[in-house]
């Protein structure tokens, strides 16, 4: 479980995170929405300590993750995988080397033992015979499965998701659902999705979070988020023009 | 303005701050972890022995026009079979080091710090750091190493070429001694020169790698933050490299 209370982030004068607090269950699905800019993946950048609040509490597991040093830091990533918006995968690595440097760097497993794996996160994401190629030969639904292979290779108990489908096809998109529904059926981890994708994240997540003005205006079941009476929840499931949410 | 003063002066001394413990923990994590030996050598192959066709083609011609220069200064005084000392005192007291460094920093430091640049931008960094791995290890100690090794050897081989340049212009083309060329150069040269030159440079590999890698970890946003970056490091790294030249040489003289 992951709990951050009071959360508030300022870059120079812009306010992004403020007084933001939410719970995210174990072993669920649950999905951030909310407007473009409002700090999505900020708050799941704070998620992983990769940036650090101005003030209030982020706890993994009922651990408090800031002002620890490094090593205690990274023994608390090590539950983490994360799939990055542009999905930093790194370019001077094949697609092999890239699913396999984690379990080169944090395994002592033998080299076929780790050329299976990677061969099989990579065939369970739909990929084959793409190992030799290099990130910038590769479409960006094909860059978004080898990031997804990346982050479930070390089967971590929580994987943060940073807009995995954006700018995707529909048909990919649903596919990468699909893939997270599956894989998380199959492995129970903690998940959090940032995403757009409305009504389709419905679907995907048990659990779903609006973020809007740096809190949390309404958190609950994606039935419960669906029928909500909030006017900023209606207006940007409906995408109305009008309503709290203004274009600036 | 006093404000505005105060509020630079913060920003400096925490900027120097920030450099100074970024190269702490750089050789902290040498010591600590020194990391993969073949990411160092592929990082020496990059920072040195690709840097080796600039280094002969630029050693070459200041050796030469050392040789020019010498001549005509020596001649005045009658003592041109002094050549030879003074194109390799030249060489390797000050400008092997100096100019081998300048060398390699538009070469590799520019590179360096576009590299680490694109990986800050495009979150690769981060994306270290989220599987509980130092960035440190990967993108900084080898090429710390690879060119506190590489330096020295590049110094050294800028050096033979410069000497052989001068030996050139002033044996084979102005007519002076060749016996008296190396004969001099051997009597005068000792090996106190040798070390000045040699500690000068493996510090110039120092300040490359750790001004070069500095700058593309802290680049800022998009392709303009790492152009920004670039220049900054090599401009940066030059005039750090003259100005720790001119205090190395008043202790080590």
């Amino acid at each position: 479980m992951i709990t951050l209370r009071n959360l508030h982030k300022s870059f120079g004068t812009q306010k992004v995170l403020d007084g933001l607090s939410l719970e995210i269950p174990a072993g669920k699905i649950t999905a951030v929405i909310g407007p473009s800019g409002e700090g999505k993946s900020v708050l799941l950048k704070h998620l992983i300590g990769l940036l650090q609040p101005d003030s209030g509490e982020v706890e993994v597991d009922g651990e408090s993750i800031l002002g620890l040093r490094r090593s205690q830091l990274n023994r608390i990533r090590e539950k983490f995988g994360m799939l990055f918006q542009n999905v930093a995968l790194f370019d001077s690595m094949t697609v092999f080397e890239n699913v396999a440097f984690p379990l080169q760097e944090k395994t002592s497993l033998p080299v076929d033992e780790i050329r299976r794996r990677v061969i099989t996160a990579l065939e369970d994401v739909g990929l084959k015979n793409v190992e030799n190629k290099f990130p910038d030969e590769l479409s960006g639904g094909m860059k978004k499965r080898v990031g997804l292979a990346r982050a479930v290779v070390l089967n971590p108990r929580i994987i943060l998701f940073d807009e995995p489908t954006t700018g995707l096809d529909p048909i990919i998109k649903r596919a990468i659902h699909q893939l997270i529904k599956d894989t998380h059926a199959k492995f129970g981890f903690t998940a959090v999705i940032v995403s757009h994708e409305i009504p389709e994240i419905f679907d995907v997540a048990q659990n779903v979070a609006m973020l809007f003005r740096g809190e949390i205006l309404q958190h609950g079941t994606p039935e419960e988020i669906i029928n909500s009476d909030h006017p900023a929840v209606r207006q940007f499931i409906s995408g109305s023009l009008d309503g709290p949410i203004q274009m600036t | 303005m006093v404000q505005a003063l105060g509020h630079t002066t913060i920003g400096i001394v925490r900027e120097l701050g920030k450099t100074g413990w970024f190269l702490l923990y750089s050789f902290y994590m040498i010591v600590r972890r020194p990391g993969n030996p073949l990411h160092v050598l592929k990082q020496i192959r990059f920072i040195g022995t690709k840097s080796l066709f600039v280094i002969v083609l630029t050693a070459g011609f200041t050796g030469m026009v050392l040789g020019l220069q010498g001549y005509y200064t020596l001649s005045k005084f009658g003592s041109e079979g002094m050549l030879g000392t003074a194109v390799a005192l030249s060489l390797i007291r000050e400008l092997g080091p100096v100019l081998a460094a300048l060398m390699v920093t538009g070469r590799a430091g520019s590179a360096i710090t576009a590299e680490i640049g694109i990986m800050r931008i495009s979150e690769q960094i981060d994306a270290l750091e989220t599987m509980a791995l130092d960035p440190f290890k990967y993108l900084v100690t080898p090429k710390l190493i690879a060119a506190m090794i590489s330096l020295p050897l590049l110094c050294a081989i800028f050096d033979v070429v410069g000497i052989y340049g001068g030996w050139l212009v002033g044996v084979k083309l102005l007519g002076v001694n060749p016996g008296a060329y190396f004969y001099e150069m051997e009597n005068s040269v000792v090996w106190r020169d040798v070390y000045s030159g040699f500690v000068k440079s493996f510090s110039f590999g120092v300040i490359i790698a750790w001004i070069g890698c500095y700058k593309g970890y802290y680049a800022g946003h998009g392709a303009e933050g790492v152009s920004r970056a670039t220049t900054e490091s090599v401009v940066l790294t030059s005039v750090l490299i003259l100005v720790w030249d001119y205090f190395l040489t008043s202790v080590l003289l």
